[in-house]
């Protein structure tokens, strides 16, 4: 064999053992929802099920209020993504495309944010949202998310800004548009990978957490996915059929979309990197 | 000029607003309260004591314990994760056929929660019913079950792999768009100086990606340093405190004990020394500009 037939072959049996290391896990609580209980707890293990079954699906619907978990979950995942991405696009055109007093300052500010240890605000938080009698609404989720995606989204966004010259906005500016006119006819268009990133990751952090939606969220009606498959564990010490079922359903939209906007992704932060 | 200014003024707001209220606001009055005495069954009895939550967390052998468990899991998970995302990432930069599908299936981790990743490794990982346990016998490498999350000894093992497991694709990602938006011009003009594979690695390649490796070192480890949520849904920082870190312990403090003031203790100085890591990491790599990604 020559030389590059070697690594070609490396290469396959590289990429081959990360397919199976990276998609292993996926696999096994998928074969574990579709197992019977019986099958779930016996010897040998089978990397097959003998019997494919829905019965932990069914069950997860019937001893929990599933459906209205899934609904909350989307309800404020979408909605704050929306408002995360209207806000930030122009905090971030600013920061991109002017330098003015306080400028570093502000940067410095969406930067610290992420350094936050987020346990030390959240019983404030709880305090302040008290005072404010949101406590056990979706709408406290949503500003909490969204305020909590800001930082990111502006820093994320702008390295896209950075990445379009002025001149565009400024020739549209020219033939006569306002500033904000030429930014949503001119900038928006070109920038929709890069705001398409931006909203797939809003939304996936958003559908993922937990802490917050744990603490300020205990009725039934108000739960998010993430709060009831906590709660499976502590009701139900882990019921391994429900729970594989539940994590199964929980993880199947950011799969989904993860998987169509990868490229995308790869894409918009290639543009983002590039940056002059 | 001034509509200028009043167009800025106006498209920060929004944003500026948020974050102080519901942000920079409760951070501080969290602060404040690594100072005092605030215990949620004790409300009467919330008063300031100085530094007796930070005293009371250096005397604490759990606190100890997870300072060491920290510094241990932040630097073995990102230097594997960083190894291992960058060399995927290096044999990912030639594309080929089914290359789009395949990422979608390798990195999709990256769209799942550490809670939830932590309960699917929880069940992976089961020393009765467990796959992973299941795997090395039928390959040999053990005769019997090993007790991964029992096992103090092994618990913080598995948990560092379920994390790098976690991380891989993130840095697989990032590492990949750097690479392919190094300008082909530039091996070009290596070959012809007749620069090899491995020289243009380390002349062409490494520098033009620097700045995104350092950017995505800086986050992931404060990521990493600040997130329990995997180990919460893996072991709880179980078997007897072995797997706590200092996030997971703060959360615990919270969540079961109700004593706001020795967690924000915990969260000053866990805040304190991601300040001093950030300004040494940024002196170290000479790079102020880091975030520009």
């Amino acid at each position: 064999m020559t030389k590059t037939r070697v690594l070609l072959s490396l290469k396959v049996l590289y990429l081959s053992l990360h397919l199976i290391l990276m998609v292993f896990p996926l696999y096994w609580i998928v074969m574990t929802s579709l197992k019977p209980k019986k099958d779930i707890f016996s010897f040998p293990l089978h990397y097959w099920p003998q019997q494919f079954t829905l019965e932990n699906y069914i069950n997860i619907f019937k001893i929990s209020k599933f459906h209205v978990y899934i609904g909350n979950s989307l309800l404020v995942s979408v909605l704050s993504a929306v408002i995360v991405i209207a806000i930030s696009i122009l905090s971030a055109y600013v920061m991109a495309r002017f330098t003015f007093r306080g400028h570093k300052q502000i940067m410095m500010a969406f930067f610290s944010t992420q350094m936050l240890p987020g346990f030390v605000s959240l019983a404030p938080l709880y305090l302040l949202l008290a005072e404010l009698d949101l406590i056990n609404t979706r709408f406290s989720l949503l500003i909490l998310y969204t305020v909590g995606l800001i930082p990111f989204s502006t820093i994320m966004l702008r390295g896209f800004f950075q990445r379009i010259p002025s001149s565009l906005e400024e020739a549209a500016m020219i033939d006569g548009c306002s500033r904000l006119g030429s930014l949503y006819r001119v900038i928006l268009p070109v920038m929709l990978p890069g705001i398409a990133s931006t909203f797939i990751f809003a939304f996936v952090q958003n559908w993922n957490e937990l802490f917050a939606a744990v603490m300020f969220i205990d009725s039934e009606s108000m739960k998010t996915l993430p709060v009831a498959m906590n709660s499976f564990i502590m009701k139900f010490d882990v019921d391994w059929g429900a729970m594989s079922a539940g994590t199964v359903l929980s993880v199947i939209p950011t799969v989904i979309l993860f998987a169509f906007a990868q490229r995308y992704i790869v894409e918009g932060l290639t543009q983002g990197a590039e940056k002059g | 000029m001034t509509k200028q200014r009043t167009f800025i003024l106006f498209s920060l707001l929004p944003a500026l607003l948020l974050l102080a209220v519901f942000t920079f606001y409760p951070f501080f009055r969290g602060v404040v309260m690594a100072f005092q005495n605030y215990v949620l069954f004790d409300l009467t009895n919330v008063r300031f004591i100085g530094f007796q939550n930070f005293e009371n967390a250096f005397n604490d052998p759990k606190f100890l314990y997870a300072l060491r468990n920290s510094a241990i899991w932040v630097v073995s998970s990102l230097t594997l994760q960083f190894l291992i995302g960058l060399s995927l990432a290096l044999v990912l930069r030639r594309g080929f056929r089914g290359r789009g599908v395949y990422q979608g299936f390798v990195f999709y981790s990256w769209a799942l929660s550490g809670f939830l990743i932590g309960l699917i490794w929880k069940w992976m990982f089961n020393s009765q019913m467990g796959v992973v346990n299941d795997l090395l016998m039928r390959a040999g490498l053990i005769e019997q079950r090993i007790g991964f999350l029992s096992d103090p000894n092994w618990a913080m093992v598995s948990v560092i792999v379920a994390n790098v497991w976690y991380g891989i694709a993130f840095f697989a990602i990032m590492l990949l768009a750097a690479l392919q938006s190094v300008p082909a011009e530039l091996y070009e003009a290596a070959g012809m100086d007749g620069a090899g594979a491995i020289r243009k690695f380390f002349s062409v390649t490494l520098p033009y990606i620097v700045p995104t490796i350092i950017a995505t070192t800086l986050l992931r480890a404060i990521w990493i340093f600040n997130d329990p949520s995997l180990i919460y849904g893996l072991t709880n920082g179980g078997p007897a405190g072995s797997t706590h870190i200092l996030s997971s312990l703060m959360m615990e403090k919270i969540l079961s004990g109700g004593d706001y003031g020795s967690a924000s203790a915990i969260g000053v100085i866990m805040l304190a020394m991601l300040m001093l890591y950030t300004v040494f990491y940024l002196f170290v790599t000479k790079s102020e500009k880091v975030g520009d990604f």
